[in-house]
C-alpha cells in the first residue's frame, strides 16, 4: 500500500529537449496535488515518468508504504491508477465489455464495477458501443475504474476537462472520499480541482 | 492470474473482430491457393508436386495479415499504458496477446491447410501431418510475428515493415514444415523436421514475449 510518493531531483527530456531539471515532489496519504504549468511544460511526462512509462534522465521516483520503501514495479502494477488523455477504450466494443476489462485488469470485480456505474451514473450507457459515447461519457467510463478497483495512488491527466459541471462535482466527491480513506492524488490541471489541493507549478 | 485470464478473453474478442479477424486470413489463404493453378498451370501432376510446399508458403503469408493491429490499436488508443500498469508484467501481456492470435488465426488456418493442400493435389494421407505442422508452425508465426508487430509500433506503414522484419524469420519454419511434409510424401524420415519446427516455435514462445515487451516499452517512452 503506497502511503508516500517521493520524486527526487528528476530531470526529464523528450528527444533532445530538456523539459525540466531537478524537480522534487513529496505527496503523502490523504493529500491531493494540482500540477499546473503551460502547455508543453512536462506535466504529462512527469505523470508518465512516475507511472514508469518513460525513463527519467536523472533522478528517482520512490513509493513508500507503511513498512518502508516498496519495490517500484510492484507498487505500479498493484497500487497505481494512471488515466491519461487517451481513455484506452476500444471503439467497437460495448461500454460494459471495456469497463469490465479495465476493472478486472486493475484488480476489481464485476460487483465493484456495478457499484462504480451506479456512482458515476453510467448504467444507461453500458450497452452502447464506445464509439457512440461523447468525450465526457468516455472519460467517466475510464474514471469508473478509480472507484471500482481500489488503488491508493491516482495519477490523473486533465481528468475533468471533458466533464460537465454536475459530473465534475460528482468526481470531486469521489476524490474527497478517496483522500479521506488515505489515498493520494496527483492531477495535472488547467482549471482548479473541485477539492482542496496543494498547487505545484512545473517548468516556470 | 485472474488478470491474465481477463486479458486473454479480451484479446480473443478483439482478435475476432480485428480487421475481419480470422475470416479475412482464411479468405486470403483460399484466394492465394486458387491463384496458384492459374499461375503454375493446371496439369495435376505438376500441381501435386508443388502442393505441400506452396500450401505451406501461402500459410506463412496469410499468418502475417492480422498482425499489424496486434499492438498498434492498444498503442494508439492508450490501452497499452493500462496493460503496462496491470497485475501481470508486460511480458505476460504480450504472451497472452500472441496466444490469442494463435487461437483465433493460427488454428483456423491450420485446419484449412490440409484442405488447400489436398485440393491442389497432395495425397490425403499427408493431411494429419499437415495439420500438426501448421499448428506448430502457426504458434511460431504468431509469436515471431508479434515481435515484428511490437518493433514496428509508431511507424507509418507498419504492416509492410512487419512483413520485412518477420518474413526472413519465417524461413526456418517454412523449411522445416514443408520439409517434413515432403519427407513423408517420399517415404523418408519426417519426424526430425517436425521436431525442429516445434523447437523453433517453442523457442519463440519462450523468448518472443521479452522482445515484445521491450519493444512496447520503447514505443511508450
Amino acid at each position: 500500500m503506497i502511503s508516500t510518493l517521493t520524486v527526487i531531483d528528476l530531470t526529464l527530456a523528450r528527444g533532445d529537449r530538456v523539459l525540466f531539471e531537478g524537480f522534487n515532489l513529496n505527496l503523502v496519504a490523504g493529500e491531493a496535488i494540482a500540477l499546473t504549468g503551460r502547455n508543453g511544460a512536462g506535466k504529462t511526462s512527469l505523470l508518465r515518468a512516475i507511472a514508469g512509462l518513460i525513463r527519467p534522465v536523472t533522478g528517482r521516483v520512490t513509493f513508500i508504504g507503511t513498512d518502508g520503501a516498496l519495490e517500484a514495479e510492484d507498487a505500479r502494477g498493484r497500487d497505481l491508477h494512471f488515466i491519461g488523455h487517451q481513455d484506452g477504450l476500444k471503439s467497437n466494443r460495448t461500454a460494459r465489455e471495456e469497463l469490465l476489462f479495465q476493472v478486472r485488469w486493475t484488480g476489481g470485480t464485476a460487483a465493484s464495477a456495478e457499484a462504480a456505474c451506479e456512482r458515476l451514473d453510467l448504467q444507461r450507457l453500458l450497452d452502447l458501443e464506445v464509439r457512440k459515447l461523447s468525450a465526457g461519457q468516455r472519460r467517466r467510463l475510464a474514471l469508473a475504474r478509480l472507484v471500482a478497483s481500489p488503488r491508493r495512488l491516482w495519477l490523473l491527466d486533465e481528468p475533468l476537462a471533458p466533464l460537465d459541471a454536475g459530473h465534475r462535482a460528482g468526481i470531486g466527491q469521489v476524490m474527497t472520499e478517496h483522500l479521506v480513506t488515505g489515498g493520494l492524488i496527483l492531477a495535472a490541471v488547467h482549471d482548479a480541482l473541485p477539492i482542496a489541493a496543494r498547487g505545484v507549478g512545473i517548468g516556470a | 492470474m485472474t488478470g491474465l485470464g481477463t486479458l486473454i478473453r479480451r484479446e480473443l474478442a478483439l482478435s475476432w473482430g480485428r480487421g475481419g479477424g480470422p475470416m479475412l486470413a482464411l479468405a486470403f489463404y483460399l484466394a492465394m491457393a486458387t491463384l496458384l493453378p492459374l499461375a503454375a498451370g493446371p496439369e495435376p501432376a505438376r500441381l501435386a508436386a508443388v502442393a505441400p510446399g506452396s500450401a505451406w508458403l501461402a500459410l506463412a503469408v496469410s499468418s502475417l495479415l492480422s498482425l499489424e493491429r496486434l499492438f498498434e490499436r492498444d498503442y494508439e488508443d492508450g490501452a497499452l499504458d493500462l496493460l503496462a500498469l496491470g497485475p501481470a508484467p508486460l511480458e505476460a501481456a504480450a504472451f497472452a496477446k500472441c496466444l490469442a492470435q494463435w487461437i483465433t488465426t493460427g488454428a483456423p488456418l491450420a485446419l484449412l491447410a490440409p484442405v488447400v493442400a489436398t485440393a491442389l493435389g497432395a495425397p490425403l494421407r499427408l493431411a494429419p501431418l499437415t495439420v500438426a505442422a501448421a499448428l506448430a508452425g502457426g504458434l511460431g508465426f504468431s509469436f515471431c510475428g508479434g515481435v515484428g508487430a511490437a518493433l514496428s509500433l509508431g511507424s507509418r506503414r507498419g504492416g509492410v515493415l512487419i512483413a520485412v522484419i518477420v518474413l526472413p524469420l519465417f524461413a526456418p519454419p517454412v523449411i522445416f514444415g514443408a520439409g517434413a511434409i515432403e519427407a513423408l510424401a517420399s517415404g523418408l524420415d519426417w519426424k526430425t523436421g517436425l521436431m525442429l519446427l516445434i523447437a523453433y516455435s517453442l523457442a519463440f514462445v519462450a523468448l518472443g514475449p521479452f522482445a515484445m515487451a521491450a519493444a512496447c516499452r520503447n514505443a511508450l517512452s
